[in-house]
């Protein structure tokens, strides 16, 4: 008897979600500022989405995290109003926009550093320069470069094991640009997984592992891992090796291992009052929430850079110049792209 | 004698190793809920079940995900059942045993086993893109429905194969037409194992993650989805995405997670066998 109330109850229910499919409910469409793009700033937007919600001005959004490239394409065919990325937008990307005809505005919201990290029985890796690092990942280290001692003579003369995320995250794309020159170039011969929470688990439980993340994920599991400071032998941005940390992260000393985080805007989303309130909004926010969901803020300079480069709705990218890139820190960036 | 005490031997030890590897996949169950109980139990509430997500894990709930899960699932059974029933019927009753039907039959059979991202990839630019439908529940339970058919369609052939020859004879001795011997005499027999078909490829549907993704189901919504053309999220993509997030308290909402789509998943199966057992007892 029990049972069959329960089926009835069911059926009941699926009936009338059925009929709750009929109304259309184009109402709240029409008004959704649609957002997709990089998992890594996911968490930024979906915190400022969260508090958005609690304004006179709410309207709907909705986060995806198909990743940086498949943001743009979605941002492109103009299914999004705006792009999370994890790195500047490509020039096949910008391309691909232009011809749809659909203007970009990029605004950087905050920073990320990459750890590199090892197990807190590991004494030696205190620090690593760029070139050990590049020496370690890059193709050609596949299959040849096995032990400690390879990197460095004293190193112990131990099998080394690797972990790093997987190839479609844009982690391992800003890292294997940073370190080996070339985005994506690396070797396959590593425990790669999508999820961070799974290096942590691989480097803590292995005396010889390294391996690299997002630096939040160092600082939610301090006690089972140590960072390795890295040192790219430029004394113009700090001398020796430095330590991830949200001040060196911030003033660009900790290089080239800490990136900016953007949005892209649809410079035409942005007659729609909502999504206009929503950048004023995100970019009021981003400073606290970006710090509270585990990143490195914008200094208030750099904030008061993009606030105006929103208001003043300069299309394009700061970053066409690759030269350029490298060398010059965000503050200068936004400098000379008023 | 000792041969035969040797195969009495062999038997035994066969059914010992039997024994032992249904022990093991039991044990190795238990332990799986038991490790997802401890961890999300205390999780859940109420609240839980009825907030938006949020970056504070004691905050954050799986309403839009559930709602989109029950949604999306409604879909793909509307869409898959029918279509996967008729299938098999046409295959098994009226389409003899052709080069043709062959054909379908062995395609039907490697669909089967096509991973799920590729049905994706088709949900993308079929439903998606080229119906119009955008990322919406439709397209989703559309997706979800291809990839349930081929699932349906085997279980129900298999179920019918199970008739038998008799029962179809003695209804078309009594002069009843080929579609009155399918509907008063075929289905209701093969009914019990085409509802076990039925859970199989629902139980499938309502675990994926991949082609939803890929179709652009999301991850952050503020609100349930409210028709066939709302954007929507998934139970499995809301625990996906916490499990990712570095702060650890997100591990035990995605605990919680797990634990109300088992729920949902054991009521459907419920519904189903009793559903299955009452056909069971009217045809006995």
């Amino acid at each position: 008897m029990r049972m069959r109330i329960l089926s009835t109850t069911f059926l009941a229910s699926l009936i009338m979600s059925a009929a709750a499919c009929g109304d259309g409910s184009s109402s709240t469409e029409s008004s959704i500022i649609a957002i997709d793009g990089s998992s890594t700033v996911f968490p930024i937007t979906a915190a400022v989405a969260e508090e958005f919600r609690g304004t006179n001005a709410a309207a709907p959004v909705t986060v995806g995290f198909s990743g940086t490239g498949g943001g743009f394409k979605k941002f492109c065919r103009g299914e999004t109003a705006i792009s999370n990325a994890s790195r500047p937008v490509s020039t096949s990307e910008l391309e691909a926009c232009a011809q749809a005809s659909i203007g970009m505005i990029e605004l950087p919201v905050a920073y990320d550093g990459l750890a590199v990290v090892v197990n807190p029985k590991n004494s030696w890796a205190t620090s690593m320069t760029v070139a050990e690092l590049k020496k370690l990942w890059q193709p050609e280290a596949q299959g040849a470069i096995m032990k400690w001692s390879q990197i460095r003579p004293g190193w112990p003369d131990e099998a080394i094991s690797l972990y790093g995320p997987g190839v479609d995250s844009g982690t391992f794309d800003y890292f294997t640009e940073a370190v080996n020159g070339k985005s994506k170039a690396s070797r396959g011969d590593y425990t790669s997984s999508e999820n961070d929470n799974i290096l942590v688990q691989g480097v803590a439980g292995d005396e010889f592992a390294l391996g690299f993340m997002g630096l939040a994920y160092y600082e939610e599991n301090q006690g089972r891992l140590t960072l390795v400071a890295v040192d790219d032998e430029d004394p113009d941005n700090g001398a020796g090796p430095i330590l991830p940390s949200f001040d060196t992260v911030r003033n660009g000393t900790y290089r080239p291992l800490s990136r900016p985080l953007f949005i892209y805007v649809n410079s035409a989303e942005l007659a729609r009052p909502e999504v206009a309130q929503f950048l004023d909004f995100y970019l009021a926010n981003t400073s606290a929430l970006s710090k509270e969901v585990g990143y490195v803020s914008l200094t208030d300079a750099e904030l008061e850079l993009v606030k105006a480069r929103l208001a003043a709705r300069t299309v394009g990218t700061m970053f066409a110049d690759h030269a350029a890139q490298s060398s010059m820190s965000l503050t200068e960036l936004l400098q000379g792209h008023q | 004698m000792s041969t035969r005490a040797s195969r009495l031997a062999g038997d035994r030890l066969l059914q010992t190793m039997s024994i032992l590897v249904l022990a093991l996949s039991l044990v190795a169950l238990a332990a799986l809920l038991y490790d997802i109980w401890s961890d999300g139990w205390y999780r859940l509430d109420w609240q839980f079940i009825t907030s938006l997500p949020s970056r504070r894990a004691a905050s954050a709930g799986i309403y839009p995900a559930l709602v989109g899960s029950l949604y999306v699932l409604l879909v793909t059974a509307v869409l898959a059942v029918p279509l996967g029933i008729g299938a098999a019927v046409y295959l098994e009753e009226y389409g003899g045993g052709g080069r043709f039907a062959r054909l379908i039959e062995i395609n039907i059979a490697n669909l089967a086993g096509v991973p799920s991202i590729i049905y994706g990839l088709l949900g993308l630019s079929l439903f998606v893109r080229a119906f119009q439908m955008g990322p919406s529940v439709l397209a989703g339970g559309s997706t979800l429905a291809l990839l349930a058919l081929p699932v349906v369609i085997l279980s129900t052939r298999e179920a019918l194969r199970t008739v038998p020859m008799s029962a179809r004879e003695g209804s078309y001795a009594l002069g009843a037409t080929q579609w009155q011997t399918i509907w008063h005499q075929v289905l209701p027999s093969a009914l019990p194992g085409i509802l076990t078909g039925l859970i199989l490829a629902m139980s499938r549907a309502i675990g994926e993650t991949a082609p939803l993704i890929t179709i652009g189901a999301l991850a952050y919504l503020d609100f349930a989805p409210s028709g066939l053309m709302s954007p929507f999220t998934v139970l499995p993509i809301q625990i996906y995405n916490w499990v990712s997030l570095p702060q650890p308290a997100f591990a035990e909402n995605a605990a919680a997670g797990i634990i109300v789509l088992l729920v949902l998943l054991l009521t459907l199966n419920a519904v189903a066998v009793v559903l299955r057992d009452r056909f069971q007892k009217a045809r006995q």
